[in-house]
């Protein structure tokens, strides 16, 4: 199971520039969240900082009750190995073959012998549908394909935590929704902690099970993703609208003027946020995700906290989850309609209805 | 949080240079050494600059030539222009020529290829991968850079006296046994020593600052282009200031031959 990593009052600059501060979250473990925010407001940002690439000016990241920002040289390079990060263009090292670049860190930090590690970095490549391009080199491969790339070396060590950065950016909506799906079954079959960062509102809508939205230099909200997606908050209706109207500008803030002068551009009143979109749910042949039990307990206990709107979409998508597990073969063991504290009283009729999906590996 | 002052703000990257510099040193005693990279590297540095060096020290050495030359001339001293040559190439061009040439074609390529691999977040993903981008890759270089200065040295010191004897004797019509004879009457061995060890400090120098550069590129690719220009300048101001504090101690320290 992944780890739970705590964030607490974490604050960030750059000389004057405040890039945010106070951003207190907590990943559950095992769960997948995405980081949610308009472009240049720091998500890059605090992902460098939770693996200590860049250090906050103040506040403290735990994980395995050890705090990331104050622990010694040594103690975060050992930290370092339950991470795997996949960088916005795959960070391949553009001198060594893909091949190379997958067995770089088993080279390095085992004393596992070549034919070993052939198998782990054959297995991985295999995981990302990339059987084939073992001896090219970085420079030679699709965008797309460097992703993936990164991804298998991300994973080779079996990190506990896997961060994100901008997985969509440069890719086309195919090859982005094919990525999505593989992140959730990556997640289905690792049960690490996933980190996503990104401004892509559909991969926002259907991957995550938390949602956090960085906006102002603030973390504005963070919780089950339900809570955002339905939220009647104007910057996330305009974000997720993807429009002009509302607070969001071109620079980070904008002028009341400017504000006016658009609104009167629409008629009428604005639309709240985008209706709720079902979550993915791992291919066929997998197992469940055992985040979205965990995820379930979880949520229960907070669910008198939630707003109205949220309770309702919650309940909703888990019924959705139970079919679309039910179309993948699966019988949803974690999904029933909350409400029931001792849980489920009754199990509903498995819906029928469909295309059965392909088995396979998917490809991008 | 206070805004950082003016003089915190310049003394800031000098800071970082120096905890750079240390690391680099530490990382070299610690090892593991990667003796393949740092060959490569070498490799790679000799060839960026080897030809140039040469091309460079023959005008080099002729010009000294000549001017040593018309002025021994009018001190009516001309046996003794092979001495004069012979110094000024051993104790000064050799290094100068060396420190332009590992500063503008060695630095500025480590520097390039550094500053790329920061931008694809080569060296970011190589520390979330728990190596060290020092030990990895700023060592071999930084020694490499090192080594190939001791090189060129040795070639502008052998380019750079052929071409003033070239020039001095069959150009100019002086005597080839004056030449030689005035050139051994005063260097010394201490003199090209002292000229290796230059090279080594502007070949560490250098590349320390093209690795500090190259770390901490300006954002974008334009902001690579910037480091690199910035290395060479600042490696260029460095090593002349090196060059002019070993030459005054050297003066100081190591009596003239035959005094």
């Amino acid at each position: 199971m992944g780890v739970e990593v705590r964030v607490e009052g974490l604050t960030k600059s750059f000389g004057r520039a405040n890039i945010w501060s106070d951003v207190t979250l907590t990943l559950p473990p095992g769960e997948i969240s995405v980081l949610l925010g308009p472009s240049g407001t720091g998500k890059s940002v605090f992902l460098k900082t939770l693996i200590g690439l860049l250090k906050p000016d103040r506040g403290s990241i735990f994980i395995h009750e050890t705090d990331l920002v104050r622990c010694s040289e040594s103690r975060l390079y050992e930290l370092r190995k339950l991470f795997g990060v996949l960088f916005q263009d795959g960070a391949l090292f553009g001198s060594m073959t893909v091949y190379d670049n997958i067995a770089f860190p088993l080279r390095e930090h085992t004393k596992l012998s070549e034919a070993a590690i052939r198998d782990i970095v054959m297995e991985k490549m295999h995981l990302v549908g990339l059987e084939g391009s073992e001896h090219k080199l970085p420079g030679e491969i699709s965008g797309g394909m460097r992703k993936r790339a990164g991804l298998a070396r991300a994973m080779v060590l079996e990190p506990e935590i896997i961060l994100f950065d901008e997985p969509d950016s440069g890719l086309d909506p195919v090859r982005t929704a094919y990525l999505n799906q593989l992140i959730i079954d990556l997640n289905a079959q690792t049960d690490a902690t996933f980190l996503i960062v990104t401004h892509d509102i559909n991969s926002a809508q259907t991957v995550p099970d938390n949602i956090g939205m960085l906006y102002r230099r603030h973390l504005a909200m963070f919780g089950p993703r339900e809570v955002l997606l339905t939220s009647d908050d104007p910057v996330v209706s305009q974000f997720l609208n993807g429009r002009r109207q509302g607070p969001i500008g071109m620079s980070e803030e904008k002028d009341s003027a400017q504000a006016e002068r658009e609104m009167a551009e629409i008629p009428g009143e604005l639309e709240g946020v985008p209706p709720l979109k079902p979550q993915l749910v791992p291919s066929p042949g997998l197992p469940e995700r055992k985040a979205v039990a965990r995820r379930q307990a979880r949520v229960d206990a907070i669910m008198h906290t939630l707003p109205k709107a949220a309770q309702d979409a919650i309940r909703a998508s888990r019924e959705a989850t139970a079919q679309a597990e039910r179309r993948a073969g699966r019988t949803p063991v974690a999904a029933y309609p909350s409400g029931y504290a001792d849980g489920p009283t009754e199990r509903l009729n498995p819906v029928d209805g469909g295309e059965p999906p392909q088995p396979g590996r998917h490809r991008i | 949080m206070s805004a950082p002052t003016i003089v915190t703000r310049a003394l800031t990257p000098v800071g970082k240079f120096f905890l750079l510099a240390l690391e680099i040193a530490r990382m070299t005693v610690k090892g593991p050494f990667q003796w393949r990279e740092y060959i490569e590297q070498t490799w790679f540095v000799t060839k960026v600059s080897a030809l140039p060096t040469a091309l460079f020290t023959i005008p080099f050495g002729a010009t000294i030539a000549l001017l040593l030359a018309e002025l021994t001339r009018q001190f009516g001293a001309q046996s003794q222009t092979g001495a004069g040559s012979v110094l000024a190439i051993v104790q000064q061009a050799a290094p100068i020529v060396t420190a332009l040439l590992i500063s503008g074609a060695g630095g500025s390529a480590v520097c390039a290829d550094l500053g790329a691999r920061t931008i694809r977040e080569e060296i970011a993903a190589m520390e979330v991968l728990g190596i060290s981008p020092i030990q990895r890759l700023v060592v071999p270089r930084v020694l490499a850079m090192a080594t190939t200065a001791v090189v060129l040295n040795g070639l502008a010191t052998v380019v750079g006296v052929a071409g003033g004897y070239y020039f001095n004797v069959v150009v100019q019509g002086g005597t080839p046994g004056a030449y030689i004879a005035s050139f051994s009457a005063i260097a010394q061995v201490s003199d090209i020593l002292v000229s290796e060890l230059k090279a080594v400090l502007f070949g560490l120098a250098a590349g320390v600052v093209a690795a500090y550069r190259g770390l901490n590129p300006p954002p974008g690719a334009k902001g690579v282009g910037d480091a690199v220009n910035q290395a060479v300048v600042i490696s260029f101001v460095l090593v002349f200031l090196i060059n002019l504090v070993i030459t005054a101690l050297y003066l100081q320290i190591v009596p003239p031959k035959g005094s």
